[in-house]
């Protein structure tokens, strides 16, 4: 066997989670969800509000404890070993969670003392992290007067500090303005690049594409699709979707029998009709030669919006 | 355990160093009611006796219950108002817990903020009476580590009773017990004022052990019963911290 591959198989999984579950009083938050993420991956779990992403990221921090199953974090169980795993994790909550009485600069150096690092060292991380999210200028402001992009910005300087094994980001751009989303995985990127281990939450299919090497999907407390973006669309949606929308819904009813004898398999939406294909130049083409009317018609490559879909019947920003 | 806890009031002391204001409006309080109450009033009211000492100036038998005084609001005001504030609004201590940090290092933490203010308010408090000719006995540089204790049992419960708020409109009844104890707990005059049955209902009230324990410090009148006044006040606190610690992990880290 070739040493570099036993030396890559060696290396033990960040978080390993067997039938993880959670559940407050009589309501199943997290139902047996199985994980592995390996280091210097960037997985994603993808999904709506109240899919129990929030509520597995809690129980990696090791900030709520697990109602059954199995989780191990960087090799340690979060029920025993919390302080020593939550040293090595680097955190960016969903909602922020700075320091309003601090500066932004005392925001990553107080977080460097939490983790009982040495004062010199942290005044110099802090410097580099203020740099690496372009708040440099900023550093003596108060936190109240930042916007929301370079909240969420000093948020990642922030759980950086202490040079984390396992990143972890609850939803990293809920809320920001497409400019400062932008910003925000630009860094993160970067992040990865350098080989950081990224595990975050996410409800934007584009987000999940842009930034995960692989990802769950996950509905209802379950997992219910696992793989790379690129594997997930390949399998559970076809090359090219046509979306059709009609001048209203009566129109668009009518039109269903003549959108099924096209033999692809469709998605009814409110607003709009989905027809999923590989052929969709010449579907639409078929259609038009049909006298099929259409306010505006589409064909665009399947994205994991798609999956989300097909997998449960649901879009998922709704 | 861990000394983890030391950060926290690192946080606070880095907090309030832009906030010195704030921090000296704890010192200015108990002088004035010493201006008003002991040295204003006192002059109407002349000479109190005190079981065991004899008769001393009003604005000496006042003092020492507003040393007490001070001591419980300082941390009391700590522990609920600005405690509430970081656990529900600002929340300073979700960041905390993902760090090492665990919730009983909050807790002992921001006890400890408290604690180490009161002191200073306390010493502060001790060197006005100093000046004001107020002091009767060495025993008082003991007055110091007393105010510690008392704000350490109301921080432990000010902590505690804190987790059950849900707005700062339940705050009303922290007031609702401070500011009857605040004026009957032999504050402003003796216990002997009161019928015999009213004077076993203020013995057993927590300000009372505090007010008694640094009057006996500054006029150098001790006995035996102070160990009593004392250990009420080791386990109000040791209870409080306990079920806060609790009730912090049971909210924090559901």
């Amino acid at each position: 066997m070739p040493v570099a591959c036993t030396f890559v198989t060696t290396a033990p999984p960040l978080i390993v989670a067997r039938g993880l579950e959670k559940r407050f009083g009589a309501s199943v938050a997290v139902d047996g969800i199985d994980v592995h993420v390996e280091a210097g991956e960037a997985f994603g779990f993808l999904g709506p509000n109240g899919a129990g992403k929030t509520s597995t990221m809690r129980m990696i921090g090791c900030v709520s404890p697990r109602s059954g199953g199995e989780l191990s974090v960087l090799g340690f169980d979060p029920a025993t070993d919390g302080p020593q795993i939550r040293a090595r994790l680097g955190v960016v909550p969903q909602e922020d969670t700075l320091d309003l009485e601090l500066t932004v600069r005392e925001n990553v150096l107080i977080y460097g003392r939490y983790f009982d690092l040495p004062r010199a060292a942290i005044r110099t991380r802090a410097d580099e992290l203020l740099e690496f999210v372009q708040l440099t200028d900023r550093s003596n402001d108060r936190v109240d007067n930042l916007s929301g992009g370079m909240k969420r910005r000093l948020t990642i300087a922030r759980a950086l500090v202490n040079r984390p094994d396992l990143v972890l980001l609850d939803e990293p751009t809920t809320g920001l303005d497409p400019q400062a989303r932008h910003l925000v995985w630009d860094r993160l990127y970067r992040l990865k690049r350098q080989g950081a281990t990224l595990v975050l939450t996410t409800h934007y299919m584009d987000e999940a594409e842009q930034l995960c090497d692989r990802l769950v999907i996950m509905d209802a407390g379950r997992i219910v699709a696992e793989g790379s973006p690129r594997q997930l669309i390949e399998k559970h949606a076809t090359r090219e979707v046509v979306e059709l929308r009609f001048r209203s819904e009566s129109v668009q009813h009518a039109a269903l029998p003549r959108l099924h004898a096209i033999g692809a398999r469709i998605e009814e939406l409110a607003d709009r009709v989905l027809l999923y294909t590989n052929t969709g130049e010449a579907d639409v083409e078929r259609l038009q030669a049909d006298g099929l009317e259409t306010e505006t018609l589409l064909i665009r490559r399947a994205s994991l919006e798609d999956v989300f879909l097909t997998l449960t019947g649901r879009t998922l920003e709704e | 355990m861990s000394f983890l806890f030391v950060h926290v009031v690192e946080r606070n002391f880095m907090a309030y160093r832009r906030m010195w204001l704030v921090f000296l409006s704890g010192f200015v309080e108990p002088v004035l009611f010493l201006l008003s109450i002991g040295v204003g009033v006192g002059k109407l009211v002349g000479s109190v006796t005190v079981p065991g000492v004899g008769a001393i100036p009003y604005d000496m038998f006042v003092a020492p219950a507003l040393l007490a005084t001070s001591a419980m609001n300082g941390s009391v005001f700590d522990t609920t108002f600005n405690f509430f504030f970081k656990y529900k609004y600002a929340k300073s201590f979700d960041a905390m817990l993902a760090t090492p940090l665990g919730t009983t290092d909050v807790a002992l933490g921001e006890m400890g903020w408290a604690l180490l203010r009161g002191t200073i308010y306390a010493a502060a408090f001790l060197a006005t009476m100093l000046v004001f000719g107020l002091v009767e006995s060495w025993w008082a540089i003991l007055a110091i580590p007393a105010s510690m204790l008392i704000g350490f049992a109301f921080a432990g419960a000010g902590m505690a009773a804190t987790t059950w708020m849900r707005s700062f409109v339940d705050f009303d009844y922290v007031n609702i017990v401070l500011v009857p104890m605040f004026l009957f707990s032999a504050t402003f005059f003796p216990l002997s004022r009161y019928p015999e049955a009213l004077q076993w209902v203020v013995r057993v009230t927590p300000l009372y052990q505090g007010v008694a324990i640094e009057r006996s410090l500054v006029l150098g009148d001790l006995h035996w019963t102070l160990l009593l006044n004392v250990a009420y006040l080791v386990v109000m606190g040791l209870v409080g911290v306990r079920v806060a610690g609790k009730r912090l992990t049971k909210l924090l880290t559901p």
